[in-house]
């Protein structure tokens, strides 16, 4: 019998499954059988790199509709060093990140304490119940318009924007938080000796906070999202306005220089809020 | 150390267009300083409900529960919860609701998973903001007692269910309350850990002397842990039979396994299964009238 134990790296590709995998005979239907596939990941990579090499220098499709790979590098150099129209490239970035900043800041600010308010007060519950209910399924895109009527187009306008944005998904995450509190332990609390505000304070906030974290962590993303097309509408500055003025020049490579860094941007908060929340709140979906 | 005494205990639920469902009626029981009572019953017998209400979570519809001079809650009045600490007025006869004098020791879910299990331990001498460096050493003496010496700074989800629930015990006793309450305690953990923590419920109670009350639907359980041993019936809610037992102190001096089988236990514990199955099969004979 053939036993022999396939490379680190074999397995770390997804060529060969790891010891455990190995020895399921049931593998169709089992997900953890299912392994990353890394190989074919690289392998789909170097082919769409090849396939875009091949359409542009081919001339399969003309460079107004998609640039060329060297199009695009020089593009991207110009662009670091010297920045679009006048505006270094970090600032575009770092402006749109600071608005989504902001904008999930405040709207935690208010979102939170409302949404503890509803989770513990029937009479909170009953006041904002139908005002939550009836905005949190408008598209935050839907508001601009109006946003540009009360407040124009300034910075001001974006930030509350993203505010309301990000309101309803705190609001509702903190909700959630407080009604998830297992009855227990506030009895616990309170025969231990807890007064309501050492109960609210040591056992339903902390209990709420794997919520509230899920719901930053959502806001963030839908803000992202938001911006962007917020700073395509009407802005000068930030990476939804330079993707937009750039194909008012018809400088595609421009286009879609910012749209990776668009994705980009949007993975790499992803990608943090679930570091911090492993690191701030390791005991989320134990006990 | 106080009198625990609950007198004409009822409780009715009234739902519009439906019969009354009597929760509880007309109990009575008295607990002497020191003594551990088990309370055993098939499920909607209303043992839950009684020790909700024995810890202030739940005002009967009718009768009272006292701590010794304390009314802990009555009917008419919703019980609000205390924010004066009972213990710092000892004559208080206002309805207090739940609060330190009564330690809750519940099934599961009710440790602080946030916390470690230090934190968990002084979680009630920090809300009564004692000093310090006093509950440091209460804590780590109580942990060593219940055998969690070295995880004081572990988080608790780490632990298994029988570790958590020795954390349970041991936060509670850390309160020193004058009565424990213990609701169904033992009832998530597999038959090994369940049989090594009754002995150590005999062995914290021996060392402590506190009143205690424990839910069980084990009736061996019960028949080992129980000073004296309730008997609850269904429908209404009420006490069936009592009985004095002398297991609980001969399983701290004596092998569990031996008194476990020993023919009066044995007796016991036959005579409790028929009682219960009676109930049960009355209770299924109802159920299957037609309406």
């Amino acid at each position: 019998m053939k036993n022999r134990n396939p490379s680190k790296l074999a397995i770390w590709l997804g060529l060969a499954d790891n010891s455990f995998t190995r020895q399921k005979t049931v593998k169709f239907g089992d997900s953890s059988a299912v392994n990353s596939g890394r190989a074919w990941g690289i392998l789909m990579i170097v082919t769409l790199f090849i396939l875009w090499w091949l359409a542009t220098n081919r001339g399969w499709v003309k460079p107004i509709y998609w640039p060329s790979f060297d199009a695009v590098i020089s593009r991207a150099s110009l662009l670091w060093t010297e920045g679009f129209r006048n505006v270094a490239l970090w600032d575009h970035v770092a402006l749109s990140i600071y608005r989504v900043l902001s904008g999930v800041f405040y709207g935690a600010m208010l979102g939170v304490p409302l949404g503890f308010a509803m989770g513990l007060s029937s009479t909170a519950r009953g006041l904002f119940d139908p005002v939550v209910e009836f905005l949190r399924p408008i598209p935050p895109l839907a508001l601009i318009p109006l946003i540009i009527l009360w407040f124009g187009i300034d910075e001001f306008a974006k930030i509350f924007l993203l505010f309301l944005a990000a309101l309803f998904i705190m609001t509702i995450a903190a909700r959630a938080g407080v009604s998830g509190v297992n009855v227990s332990k506030v009895h616990a609390a309170y025969s231990l000796g807890a007064t309501k505000f050492q109960v609210l304070r040591h056992v339903i906030l902390p209990n709420a906070l794997p919520e509230i974290f899920t719901g930053l962590r959502t806001s963030m993303g839908v803000c992202w999202g938001t911006v962007v097309a917020a700073e395509l509408v009407a802005a000068d500055k930030g990476v939804g306005s330079m993707i937009m003025i750039a194909k008012n020049f018809l400088q595609t490579d421009t286009v879609v220089i910012g749209i990776a860094i668009i994705g980009l941007i949007g993975y790499v908060i992803e990608i943090v809020m679930r570091k911090l929340e492993a690191r701030l709140i390791p005991w989320k979906g134990k006990l | 150390m106080k009198r625990l005494v609950i007198k004409d205990v009822s409780m009715t639920f009234t739902v519009p267009g439906d019969a009354p469902i009597r929760a509880l009626h007309e109990v009575s029981l008295e607990l002497q300083p020191g003594e551990i009572m088990t309370i055993l019953g098939p499920s909607g017998c209303g043992k839950t409900t009684l020790l909700n209400i024995v810890a202030g979570f739940l005002a009967p519809t009718e009768g009272e529960v006292r701590l010794e001079d304390n009314r802990i809650t009555s009917p008419g009045e919703i019980s609000t919860v205390a924010s004066v600490r009972p213990k710092s007025k000892p004559h208080d006869t206002r309805i207090m609701g739940p609060g330190a004098d009564r330690g809750m020791v519940f099934q599961k879910g009710a440790l602080f998973e946030w916390m470690t299990v230090e934190k968990n331990v002084s979680f009630g001498p920090d809300m009564a903001k004692k000093p310090r460096a006093e509950t440091r050493q209460a804590v780590a003496h109580l942990l060593k007692t219940v055998g969690l010496q070295d995880f004081a700074t572990k988080p608790v989800y780490q632990l298994s269910g029988g570790m958590q629930q020795r954390v349970a015990l041991a936060r509670c006793l850390a309160n020193d309350p004058d009565v424990i309450l213990m609701d169904e305690p033992l009832g998530a953990l597999d038959a090994l850990t369940r049989e090594k923590m009754q002995g150590l419920i005999l062995k914290l109670w021996k060392e402590t002397r506190k009143t205690i009350i424990l839910i069980t639907h084990s009736v061996e359980e019960a028949l080992f842990l129980g000073e004296r041993l309730v008997v609850m019936a269904p429908r209404p809610g009420r006490i069936e039979k009592e009985y004095r037992l002398p297991f609980a102190d001969r399983g701290m001096e004596d092998d569990p396994r031996h008194v476990k089988t020993s023919p009066d236990f044995t007796m016991y514990r036959e005579e409790i299964l028929s009682m219960i199955w009676g109930m049960e099969e009355e209770i299924m004979g109802r159920a299957k009238e037609p309406a």
